[in-house]
């Protein structure tokens, strides 16, 4: 059953008809974390305005919870949860009177469903009479997705719920949506992160508007074909250079403290001497764990 | 049967409940737009600070400005009751005689050099007048382009002539009167704090009902929380109706401030009836929200909307509604907006009620074109708001 | 290759009771890559304002590319380069527009900075945007394009603010090349992100915990001194004992 339904959903805007959305379709299981990944301007903010029946789509349909997005935005609009990609709430208002507000707006009580926000915020519950405006970017964060499931929508929309989080509050954060999942809130959500990838049971990577593949992260990874390598050395700016140099390999590039190599079935003999012969040292060479942004890298360059 | 009636109690029954959740969701949206006024310094400023400036900028300029103000006399009639005339005014503390002077066209000159205030001219045969005619005639003569001022020193001259007839007519059987006639120079419509409590009234509630919903609905666009009330079930034409509840209650507040510095700081009396005076202010007040909500709808930026507000609305409302400038005067154009500038009509209707005193049948015009304009304004606004963003 | 040009000495910031940056004291040297980590609200942005010279230290010392923190920020200003991801171009100016503007602020002559726009624009390939507004241009470009005009006054140091937020894994990938091109070219890069595997990429790192430095190293001996296998799990180590909630 899905929760989710989208099919060949185009967004154009303005006069110069730029495409934000090209002919996407996808569909999310319910109780799913679906993760749009992709970098800014591909398109993910745009989809979420048209499931959340801010946007009409320029072609295509798409169902939320079995409603069409056009016709039955009503039912859509008290379902859904949706936690836009910029801070959107009222920072003169403090935390207890924003959660309050948004209860009553979707007609309900903070009490009614306390239950289902209560792990959150109760981290946020010393500060409860504190301005919105003066927390700090994780307190925030927590409190607008207090807000956005105050109503205990079935659908939860995120968008880049941690872009320009750190590390250590996108990890609870992360945390927190597993537990939602647990009570059977379909979530979707979109990142630029690609290491959250895999944290999502399915995800669609997207670039310029297109979708270039919609899976579990675990089949897009075991898709990648490739043989992947990662290789060291001590001089690795040398090394990086000079790796672009060598023909047979399809795609290098720097990846954390390695580099990483891909190439089409087994590593070339010459490929070691190769290096040694351009004066590199301290030759590391091991094959690598592939990564959804391996995966995602593969993609763009084809 | 009984089914029947029993289930349309059940839908009674929801429907009452829905009745009520929308009345607790309207009720909590006011809560909070008066939250976000009350909690911004600014805000309250211009809502409370400004009728309050404005009415006392036009009291302090009457009350320092009138004493000591130069003016020259012609005294054309040189005789013992012109004298007595010219002494008594000499000796009241509004003015100090500059000098006395024999021609009109010494008259103009010291009124173009802005050199005096005001002149009296006492014409030849005042005293034969007075006592043959028991009727005599002074003519006051002022610079009206400070109206405020004029008005009120040619008020003080005619209370002096007054009283120095009063003085005359003591055991007298048939009384002298003397008929002071004014002349307003540069404003002939004399102009005063008489008019300008309407107009100052008109501008205030024009400023805060326009510019402050246009912008309060704007901001939420602007900071993306119009997205998330959007996506919420709550009706989008209540979000705008909750916007204007507290502007419709501040003005009101507003109006009372006005009216009470108008009525014991500036003595301007009420002659007419309060209540028919706060009804069609309240009429004015929602014209000039269903306008704001009209510029908000229409714009994505609190900058245009402030730009709109002020350039479009406030700037007419100040400079073709009668406030600043006779419409009368103005070249034909110019008059056909002023017909469409709300506080054209408020003036009137003010002007009418408050200081003439007149009743509901004087102003029935007017009330009808402001009704026909908020009207126009929210049918406009309707039509183009939209449940989606862009 | 090992002149220090950023030294700080127990360099703090106080706003009223709380203390923002702590004591912090550390030295950066010429050409390096040094990456500027820290959880939200660690004090990272104070204290690169302050080294910046865009806000005075409460105490402490620092001296940037040789010039003294409290008394010569407008020699600073001249030896530094600047770039965030919140404000770089202006939108609605052109690409030339933009180099000719952010050039004369820096004072460069008129050939200097045709000459310099010529070769910016071949470098990064922009021939046929030229003349388009920055605002045409897609998110990778413009950061690539705002990085070169930091660069444009040939600053001795860098300070880069979450450059390659929201970029895609590609550009992000050229965005770092031009890095350690700079880099190479001796320019002290001094840069935050929130990618992890970007700390990998830098000389030595700093990671911020409320206000003090917990950690400085290279990440190969961070990895090591943490028994950690990636950069990620060192900063969750460190920063999972943040008290601070601002």
């Amino acid at each position: 059953m899905y929760s989710v339904e989208v099919k060949d959903i185009s967004k154009v805007y303005g006069k110069e008809k730029l495409v934000a959305v090209d002919h996407v379709s996808f569909s999310v299981n319910k109780g799913d974390i679906f993760g749009l990944i992709g970098p800014d301007g591909a398109g993910k903010t745009s989809i979420f305005r048209v499931l959340t029946t801010l946007l009409l789509p320029d072609g295509g349909g798409a169902t939320v919870e079995g409603f069409d997005i056009v016709k039955d935005y009503e039912q859509i609009r008290s379902r859904v949860g949706y936690m836009p990609g910029r801070f959107s709430l009222y920072q003169d208002l403090t935390v207890e009177e924003n959660l309050h507000f948004f209860a009553t707006l979707f007609g309900t009580t903070i009490r009614e469903n306390y239950d289902l926000i209560k792990d959150i915020y109760v981290q946020l519950e010393k500060f409860k009479d504190r301005r919105t405006g003066k927390l700090s970017g994780g307190m925030k964060q927590k409190l607008a997705l207090c807000c956005a499931l105050i109503h205990k929508p079935t659908v939860l929309f995120l968008d880049e719920p941690t872009t320009g989080v750190d590390p250590v509050s996108r990890k609870e954060f992360w945390e927190m949506l597993k537990r939602l999942k647990a009570q059977g809130i379909t979530i979707i959500v979109s990142t630029p992160y690609m290491d959250e990838a895999d944290l999502c049971d399915r995800i669609a990577l997207m670039q310029a508007g297109k979708i270039l593949s919609v899976e579990t992260p675990a089949h897009i990874i075991n898709n990648y074909g490739d043989l992947l390598v990662e290789v060291k050395a001590d001089n690795m700016y040398e090394l990086l250079k000079v790796l672009k140099e060598y023909k047979k390999a399809l795609n290098s590039y720097a990846f954390g403290e390695y580099a990483h190599v891909s190439f089409e079935k087994e590593i070339p003999g010459d490929f070691l001497p190769f290096l040694q012969q351009r004066g590199l040292s301290g030759i590391f060479m091991a094959p690598a764990n592939v990564t959804i942004e391996d995966c995602f890298i593969k993609l763009l360059k084809s | 049967m009984k089914c029947f009636t029993s289930w349309q109690g059940v839908q009674k029954e929801k429907n009452s409940i829905k009745k009520v959740m929308r009345m607790k969701q309207f009720l909590t949206f006011v809560q909070k737009e008066f939250y976000h006024v009350l909690r911004d310094k600014k805000t309250l400023l211009i809502l409370f600070g400004m009728p309050v400036v404005q009415i006392l900028i036009f009291g302090f300029a009457l009350s320092n400005e009138v004493k000591n103000s130069k003016i020259v006399v012609m005294d054309q009639a040189k005789d013992i009751s012109s004298q007595k005339l010219i002494n008594k005014i000499e000796a009241s503390k509004y003015f100090d005689i500059e000098e006395s002077i024999h021609s009109q066209g010494q008259i103009d000159a010291a009124f173009k050099k802005g050199a005096i205030k005001m002149a009296l001219i006492i014409p030849a045969g005042f005293y034969q007048n007075l006592v043959h005619e028991h009727k005599a005639q002074v003519q006051v003569i002022a610079d009206a382009s400070d109206p405020n001022i004029a008005t009120a020193l040619t008020n003080y001259a005619n209370a002096i002539v007054q009283d120095f007839q009063t003085e005359l007519n003591t055991g007298f059987e048939m009384p002298y009167t003397i008929i002071p006639e004014t002349r307003m120079l540069y404003n002939p419509q004399q102009k005063s704090v008489y008019s300008m409590v309407p107009g100052v009234m008109a501008l205030v509630l024009m400023l805060l009902c326009v510019l402050m919903t246009a912008i309060s609905i704007v901001r939420e666009k602007e900071t993306g929380t119009m997205e998330v009330l959007l996506v919420s079930p709550f009706k989008p034409s209540l979000v705008i109706l909750s916007k204007t509840v507290p502007y419709l209650l501040l003005s009101f507040i507003d109006i009372i401030i006005i009216l009470m510095m108008s009525v014991w700081l500036l003595g301007l009396p009420i002659n007419g009836n309060i209540f028919l005076l706060l009804a069609v202010s309240v009429l004015y007040i929602i014209t000039c929200l269903s306008l704001g909500i009209l510029i908000s709808i229409k714009t994505t930026t609190q900058q245009a909307a402030m730009m709109i507000s002020l350039m479009g609305m406030l700037l007419p409302s100040l400079m073709l509604s009668g406030f600043m400038f006779p419409i009368e005067n103005m070249p034909v154009p110019l008059q056909v907006i002023s017909n469409i500038v709300p506080a054209t009509w408020f003036n009137n209707i003010i002007k009418a009620v408050m200081i003439k005193g007149l009743g509901p049948s004087f102003i029935w015009k007017e009330v009808l074109i402001l009704t026909g304009m908020t009207l126009f304004f929210l049918f406009v606004s309707l039509k183009s708001f939209k449940i989606r963003l862009a | 290759m090992s002149d220090t040009v950023i030294q700080t000495e127990k360099l703090t910031k106080r706003f009223g009771d709380f203390i923002a940056v702590n004591e912090i004291s550390f030295s950066v040297n010429k050409g390096e890559i040094f990456g500027f980590l820290g959880a939200n609200g660690a004090g990272k942005t104070t204290a690169m304002r302050m080294l910046c010279g865009l806000l005075k230290p409460s105490s402490g010392n620092a001296q940037i590319a040789g010039f003294d923190i409290y008394k010569q920020t407008e020699k600073i200003k001249q030896s530094i380069g600047y770039m965030s991801q919140k404000f770089s171009l202006y939108e609605d100016l052109t690409v030339l527009e933009n180099i000719r503007f952010f050039g004369g602020i820096y004072g460069l002559s008129n050939t200097q900075i045709s000459l310099k726009s010529k070769k910016l624009v071949d470098e990064l390939g922009l021939q046929q945007e030229a003349k388009k507004l920055v605002a045409e241009l897609p998110l990778g470009w413009k950061q690539k394009l705002s990085f070169s005009v930091a660069l444009l006054h040939d600053p001795k140091i860098v300070f880069l603010d979450e450059p390659t937020g929201g970029v895609d894994p590609v550009t992000r990938r050229q965005f770092w090349e031009m890095i350690y091109e700079a880099a190479h070219r001796d320019v002290t890069i001094f840069v935050t992100t929130h990618y992890m595997d970007e700390a990998e990429y830098c000389n030595r790192i700093s990671i911020m915990v409320d206000g003090k430095i917990e950690a400085l190293d290279s990440p190969s001996h961070l990895k090591q001194k943490f028994k950690a296998t990636s950069m990620d799990e060192v900063f969750y180590q460190l920063a999972r004992g943040a008290k601070r909630e601002e």
